[in-house]
């Protein structure tokens, strides 16, 4: 008998270590001893019945992995944001512009673009990602040739215009002429794919905090992409993170760029709403 | 010369004298270690940073060797003494024989 309470409070003391690590914690996250992160946020009104509250996957991730995301000199995804400062500066294409040709003030004018991203573009009549903005950019204004959708300089040249948003709410529109991509986005975040026949929802909205394999499943929120990968020490974008989950339900992906992904991205982005830009932050 | 090799290092602006300081070291670098193959399968050759010192007034405070395994961006952080009011000297040697530097002021305040 006095062997079995023993046990049983042996059993106990070991789980109860393991739940607090499985589920979201309550650390604080400020970066550079000056930013403070909103990681926690209510959830927007269209996850009515999905989601009461939304969180940063950062409250997901070991304390070790925290940690570099309180100081940008531990934070490795500041070497890219640096690399793409040169490429930002750096003249390019056939009308010798540089991005710092129009937008001299990189601090000041690109304050809070990361935020409203992806966004209603009325001239071009489409929902642009920030991936597309650039490479819109430096097509029409520079004359110089696209960077590949979710290669290396769009990603570092994503985080270092996200840089200059971080602790800004994410804020995108919904509503007017995005609302038909958004529905779009919604639909294929509710839609099972692949063998494993899983959607978006089956990990990210029902199983949050639970582990995948002897990974911790977050809530897939977007706020702090691009993100800084240790498993593979270089930045992955939205798109190449989505193109990763779809490719682990063991489905055919869409591609980065694509119609698809760039509905779902503006669905997911709205579905963090109220968190703060991250980027570049730091996940496993 | 490697790609993309940018030294990073934070050394507290001030210090008391002797007080002993963190410093933190990053350079960017691929570290390619020599064992790895391409698709057509011939190795990728070696290209690591072999060396890093730093030296404070001209004294050495580390000295490391670097080995293949060490994985791409090394970040090296330690502890050191300012005795006086100074200038760390901190550099890193490539296996190609460029060598990176770069420098920073401690004030005694």
């Amino acid at each position: 008998m006095k062997f079995k309470a023993m046990t049983a409070i042996a059993a106990l003391a070991l789980s109860v270590p393991m739940l607090a690590y499985a589920e979201a914690d309550d650390d604080k996250l400020v970066t550079n001893e000056e930013i403070e992160m909103v990681t926690k946020a209510p959830a927007p009104a269209h996850l009515e019945g999905a989601l009461d509250e939304v969180m940063s996957g950062w409250h997901f991730r070991a304390d070790e992995t925290q940690e570099m995301q309180r100081d940008d000199f531990d934070n490795p995804g500041m070497i890219f944001v640096e690399t793409a400062l040169d490429e930002w500066n750096k003249v390019d294409g056939s009308e010798g512009k540089a991005c710092a040709s129009c937008h001299e003030d990189l601090e000041s004018d690109m304050k809070g673009v990361r935020a409203g991203y992806p966004k209603w573009n009325d001239n071009a009549e489409e929902v642009r990602t920030l991936a597309m903005q650039v490479n819109a950019c430096r097509e029409g204004q520079m004359g110089a040739e696209k960077w590949k959708y979710a290669g290396k300089e769009m990603a570092a040249m994503e985080a270092l215009i996200s840089v200059q948003s971080r602790g800004m709410p994410v804020d995108v529109a919904i509503d007017g002429p995005a609302e038909a991509t958004w529905e779009h986005g919604k639909e294929l975040y509710y839609t099972r794919t692949g063998q494993l026949d899983l959607s978006c929802a089956s990990c990210h909205e029902e199983n949050y905090g639970n582990r995948i394999r002897s990974d911790h499943l977050s809530q897939g929120q977007i706020n702090g992409f691009p993100v800084y990968r240790l498993k593979n020490a270089k930045l992955t974008t939205a798109h190449g993170r989505f193109k990763g989950c779809v490719r682990d339900t063991r489905a055919e992906t869409y591609k980065p760029g694509s119609e698809e992904f760039i509905a779902l991205e503006l669905y997911v982005a709205s579905r963090g709403n109220g968190l703060s830009v991250e980027a570049p932050s730091v996940r496993n | 010369m490697a790609s993309g090799v940018k030294p990073r290092v934070k050394v507290p602006k001030t210090a008391a004298a002797g007080e002993a300081i963190t410093i933190k070291t990053l350079i960017s670098h691929k570290m390619e270690s020599g064992q790895r193959k391409d698709k057509e399968g011939n190795v990728i050759p070696r290209s690591i940073i072999n060396r890093f010192t730093c030296e404070f007034n001209g004294e050495s405070v580390v000295d490391v060797t670097l080995e293949p395994a060490i994985s791409t961006n090394p970040y090296f952080e330690f502890d050191a003494t300012v005795p006086e009011a100074g200038e760390f000297k901190f550099t890193w040697y490539d296996d190609d024989g460029s060598v990176y530097d770069t420098s920073k002021k401690v004030a005694i305040g």
